[in-house]
Parts: C-alpha cells; sequence; structure tokens
C-alpha cells in the first residue's frame, strides 16, 4: 500500500469520525436505545454540522467575519421548499428532494454572489455588520412575500393573499408571515449524513488545492497576495459562494424536516448565526474537524443534561468569551507556549534543538 | 402636517440613534473596534431604571443617575475583562468576535433574571406636551426632552475633546496610538475614559429609547443599537458631528419608510441605507479616508 501523506490522513479521520457516529447512531437506533426526543434532534445535528463547517470555511479559511448565514440558510430553505411544493405530485420523493437541494444550493450561492460582490469590498467589522443587515432584509422580505399558483401561472405579491388575484383554483404556496406548510417530509438522518460527508469532502478539498492556499494567502496578509498575483475578489468571493450554497443546502435540509417553514428571528435571525458562530470558535477556528466535533457536542450537551437547557444560550456566550480570550490574547498564547505538553516533553527529549529558539 | 409630524418624530428617533451612536464613533475612533455589546448596555440602562423607578420608586432624576453610574462601571468592566487582553491579538476579528460574545452574554443575563415577558416602561419624562398650530400638531414632552439631551450632549462633548487635556489625549491616542503613548499619554486609561463616556451616553439613550417606546425586554437594545453603528457609519466613523447628522438622518429615513413604503420593511430600508452608503461612500458623510500603507 502506498504511504499516505499527512493531509489525507487527516482528512480520512475526519471522514471516519462522521461514518463511526453515523453507524454508532444506527446500531443504537435499531437496539432501541434511542429517545424519541434524541431521535428529533438527529437531522438538526446534521443541520448544525453543515452550518458550521460552511461558516468556518468564511471565518476560518478566508478570514472574515460573515454574521447572515442564517440569512442564506433562510433563501436555500425557501427555494427548496417552495420547489417541493410546485411538484409534490409530479415527481417521485428521491428525485424531487436532490432537486430541491440542487436548487437550494443554486440560489443561495447567487444570493451569495449578488451580496458577495459588494460586501466583499468592505473588510473586518464592515463587513460583519452588512452581512448581519443582509440576513436581516432577507428575513424581513421572506415575511411580506406572497407567491401563489393558478391554471394561469405563478402570481406574486409583497402586500396579502387576496392581491395576488388567484383563480378559485390557485393555491398560495408562499403566505408571507405564515411561510409555506405542508412541505413533504423528506429529510432524514442517512440523507443528513451524506450531506455533511459531501460537504467535508468539498471543503476540505477546497482547502488542500492551489485554490484554498490562495485564499489562505488573502486571509494572512492581503496586500502580499495581491502582490504575487492573487485576484483577491475573485477568490474571495469563490470562498464566500461556496460558503453560502453549503448554508443553502442545511436550509433546504431544514424546511424538509419541518411540515412549516416561516422566517422567524428563532431559526433564520442574527442569534441562529451566533450559535453557528460559537459552533466554529469552539472547535477552533480555521479547524474543520473541530466544528464537526463542537456542533455535535454543544448541541447535545444541552438536551442531555436537562437542568442546563434554561442556561444554554448564557453557557454560549461564555464559551464564547472564554474560548477567544483563552486562544487569541497575546499573554494566554505566550502561556500556552511556554506551558505546553509538546513544548515540555520536546524539551526533555531534545534540549539542544530547544535552547536554539 | 402629517409629513411635519413624522419628520419631528423622526428627528426624536434620530436623536436617541445619534446619542448611541455617539459611543459608537468614539470607540471605533480610538479602540479600533465594533463594541456590539454597545446596545445591550442601553438595555441594562433601562432595566435599571425600570427597577429603580417603577420597582422601588425612587425619583425619576436619581434613578437615571444610578443608571448612569452603573452602566460606565459595566462598560469600563467589560473593556478591562473582555476587551484589553486582545488588544494586541494577531486576528482583528478576535475582539469582534468577543464583542459578540459579550452582547450574548449580556442579553442572556437580563433574559434569566428579569425573563422574556415584555416590562411596560413609565416614562421619566415629566415635561408637558405642547400643542401646535391650533392642537393639528403635538409634540410629545419626550420629544422635546430626546432632542434637547441630544444637542446639550453633543456641544458637551465636542467643547470636552476640544478643551480639555484627556480629550485631546482621546484626539491623540485615535491618530496613532503608538506615538500618543511616547508623547506619554496614558492609552489605556484614555481608552478607559472612552468607554466609560461610551456607556454613560448609552444609559441616557436607554432612558430616552424606553420613555418614547414602552416597552423593555432583553433585546430591547440589539436592533437599535445595530441602527446605531449604521448612523455612525452614515455620518462617518470617528465624526462627533458625522454622528448626530448620521443618527437623525436615519431615524427620518425610518420613519418616513414606515409610513409611506411599509411598516414591516423599516428594518430592511435602513439596513439597505448602510448597504447604499457603504458602495457609494465608504467613508461616510463626515469621513476621512486613510490609505492603507504596506
Amino acid at each position: 500500500m502506498k504511504k499516505l501523506n499527512k493531509t489525507t490522513k487527516n482528512n480520512l479521520v475526519t471522514y471516519a469520525i462522521v461514518i463511526v457516529a453515523y453507524l454508532v447512531v444506527m446500531l443504537l437506533g435499531v437496539s432501541g436505545h434511542i429517545s424519541s426526543l434524541m431521535e428529533g434532534l438527529l437531522v438538526p445535528l446534521c443541520i448544525y454540522v453543515i452550518l458550521a463547517v460552511s461558516l468556518n470555511l468564511v471565518v476560518g479559511i478566508l478570514g472574515e467575519l460573515s454574521l447572515g448565514h442564517a440569512g442564506f440558510m433562510c433563501v436555500g430553505a425557501f427555494a427548496g421548499s417552495f420547489f417541493s411544493m410546485c411538484t409534490k405530485e409530479a415527481m417521485p420523493a428521491g428525485l424531487r428532494f436532490f432537486l430541491a437541494l440542487v436548487i437550494g444550493a443554486v440560489v443561495a450561492a447567487l444570493f451569495g454572489i449578488l451580496i458577495g460582490i459588494p460586501v466583499l469590498r468592505l473588510k473586518g467589522d464592515y463587513l460583519a455588520i452588512v452581512t448581519l443587515a443582509f440576513g436581516e432584509i432577507i428575513k424581513n422580505l421572506m415575511n411580506v412575500l406572497y407567491i401563489g399558483r393558478d391554471e394561469a401561472g405563478f402570481h406574486f405579491s409583497m402586500k396579502d393573499t387576496l392581491s395576488l388575484g388567484l383563480s378559485p383554483e390557485g393555491k398560495a404556496i408562499i403566505n408571507g408571515p405564515q411561510g409555506i406548510t405542508g412541505t413533504p417530509h423528506d429529510a432524514s438522518f442517512t440523507i443528513g449524513i451524506l450531506l455533511i460527508l459531501l460537504t467535508l469532502f468539498i471543503v476540505l478539498n477546497l482547502i488542500h488545492s492551489r485554490d484554498g492556499r490562495a485564499i489562505m494567502a488573502i486571509r494572512d496578509n492581503r496586500i502580499a497576495a495581491e502582490s504575487i498575483g492573487i485576484h483577491v475578489t475573485r477568490y474571495k468571493l469563490m470562498a464566500f459562494t461556496l460558503s453560502a450554497s453549503i448554508a443553502g443546502v442545511a436550509g433546504v435540509l431544514y424546511g424538509h424536516n419541518l411540515s412549516t417553514l416561516t422566517a422567524l428571528p428563532k431559526n433564520f435571525g442574527y442569534n441562529m448565526s451566533i450559535m453557528i458562530l460559537v459552533f466554529v470558535v469552539l472547535g477552533g477556528i480555521g479547524n474543520i474537524r473541530g466544528s464537526v466535533i463542537s456542533a455535535v457536542v454543544l448541541t447535545l450537551l444541552p438536551e442531555l443534561l436537562r437542568g442546563l437547557s434554561d442556561y444554554r444560550m448564557l453557557i454560549y456566550a461564555i464559551v464564547l468569551i472564554a474560548m477567544m480570550l483563552f486562544n487569541w490574547s497575546p499573554r494566554a498564547v505566550e502561556f500556552r507556549e511556554r506551558y505546553s505538553l509538546k513544548r515540555l516533553f520536546g524539551m526533555w527529549r531534545n534540549p539542544e534543538k530547544q535552547a536554539d529558539r | 402636517m402629517s409629513l411635519l409630524s413624522y419628520l419631528i418624530n423622526g428627528i426624536s428617533l434620530g436623536s436617541v440613534y445619534a446619542i448611541i451612536a455617539l459611543g459608537y464613533t468614539m470607540v471605533y475612533g480610538i479602540a479600533k473596534m465594533l463594541n456590539f455589546a454597545h446596545g445591550d448596555v442601553i438595555m441594562v440602562g433601562g432595566y435599571v431604571v425600570f427597577v429603580l423607578a417603577s420597582g422601588m420608586g425612587l425619583p425619576p432624576v436619581l434613578a437615571v443617575m444610578i443608571s448612569m453610574v452603573v452602566c460606565t462601571v459595566l462598560g469600563m468592566a467589560i473593556e478591562r475583562v473582555a476587551y484589553k487582553p486582545l488588544r494586541m491579538a494577531a486576528s482583528p476579528l478576535a475582539v469582534l468576535i468577543t464583542a459578540i460574545g459579550v452582547s450574548y452574554l449580556l442579553q442572556n443575563l437580563a433574559l434569566l433574571l428579569f425573563g422574556a415577558n415584555t416590562k411596560s416602561f413609565t416614562s421619566v419624562v415629566t415635561v408637558p406636551a405642547v400643542s401646535l398650530a391650533e392642537g393639528q400638531l403635538m409634540i410629545s414632552g419626550e420629544t422635546i426632552v430626546t432632542i434637547a439631551a441630544c444637542i446639550v450632549i453633543m456641544v458637551t462633548l465636542t467643547l470636552f475633546i476640544k478643551k480639555t487635556k484627556a480629550g485631546q489625549a482621546m484626539l491623540a491616542v485615535s491618530e496613532d496610538k503608538g506615538a500618543a503613548q511616547l508623547m506619554g499619554i496614558n492609552v489605556n486609561g484614555t481608552i478607559a475614559l472612552t468607554f466609560a463616556i461610551g456607556s454613560a451616553l448609552a444609559a441616557v439613550a436607554g432612558v430616552l429609547l424606553c420613555s418614547t417606546y414602552p416597552s423593555l425586554t432583553p433585546y430591547t437594545g440589539a436592533m437599535p443599537g445595530i441602527k446605531a453603528f449604521v448612523a455612525a457609519v452614515f455620518g462617518g466613523i470617528g465624526s462627533i458631528p458625522g454622528a448626530m447628522i448620521g443618527g437623525i438622518l436615519l431615524g427620518i429615513i425610518e420613519i418616513l419608510g414606515k409610513a409611506y413604503i411599509s411598516s414591516q420593511m423599516a428594518d430592511a430600508i435602513v439596513f439597505a441605507v448602510l448597504i447604499v452608503v457603504l458602495l457609494v461612500k465608504p467613508t461616510g458623510i463626515l469621513g476621512k479616508e486613510i490609505q492603507e500603507k504596506v
């Protein structure tokens, strides 16, 4: 057997973790060890993992903070559910869901490009606040959007159901604040896991490709990257759009897991974006495997420890602050370097090398 | 006449935004960070006055004073614990994410302490309403006090920065931290002072906001906070008159948008303004452009 290089090995470990987790859950399910509460958590778990990986691509690899990820998820969810509602009778479930996923990804990617072109000219705090603004705008728009269909085709309005002017046979599909009701329940844990694997495959391969290295070069020093001929806008847009479209896929999964899809602050608002950010920060900014693990842990922990669920948000907030201080404060970094296990062991094994540093 | 009353409401709301935006713009100018928790300090200010005035029956003026002290201490504590250790961090994202964490922490602490229910806030303003043009145009006492407070704060702050040593130190630190330190300015102290002033202003803004729109929840401060940041960017971040102009323009845009376009889309309109401003003139109305040097 050919010897695998380090990155391939690392990536395989990540895939293996997901697959093993899947097998364990399946085994527990067969032997009846999973409560109905846990069963209801499985698909949301997949959604959070996908979202965390997607946000880590922007925060960790591109090095910009997006606070509008829930907005992309919202767009994907509505596009996918809308398609499923339109073709409910016309297509078998499997094909329909597959197409819904593709459509959700494409529409979210289009929004990603649309938003990315103006937004990526900005940086740092400005970019964060503008993505936040976009997320809120999308949520607002979804709450005033009405689309219905009858024999004559689609009708569109921003006022109410009546102004759609539907014929008696017609039906409103997107119903403003009531959203979409009656979406087929197509999402399952298996599909969720497959999508996680696909997401990981895409993101990990991107990171270790020439394009990925270009993106990380921009993150580390934009001016230097530009001076060696890296097309900054193009690569930024690439990472941003890819991340948006993955969030869109997560949205489609979300939409097909619930029978009613509404754009509330609770599911597609600012808090959702922050929650995903907490997953990314706890897992380690730029560490894809960490995002997967922390999304699972932070979702399961409050549910498993029942007493904690009231304090869930508070714990998230404290985790966020403590992790940032511990990981990024120069003093903490120095402290960790001085007392890290690796270095203590290294010194003991090889004192001359350490003395050089 | 309705247009005129909308305009007055807009200026009143805009004055609140302007006061909040002053806090943002000063902190951004000096510490070069977006203090996400600023909006939630407003909420804390509101709750303190609510507890003291409605719960314990203290006179409103005293309640507002105590609220300002509490917010000042809170703002300085946040700066000391959460932001200062990260000032020299390698990534500028670090302090931004921490600020989001602080904002989240304050919201959820308030949620645990006071519950999610909306508290109805009793206005602390005792100025009577003025009726103009034979009763066709009413200006509420809250509006008068808000606009007056905004003007007083603006003038005081401008004088403070122009005339006092501490104000000049602030200007110097915002210009160049390293050089300021070489000139013997206490950089950390100046930054702490900035946070203190910004947070005290946030308490005032919180009281005025809750007096005009008398409902108080743990999320009261979040949206006005973000909108005030939009106002600060609109007027040119780092500029005090800019924050005033941006705030008032934004307030007018929001109220007119609510009245004439769609009440549900008012927030979207405000954010659209931000995006257009950043695309057309990223430095805002009164901002200065700073070239990045390699």
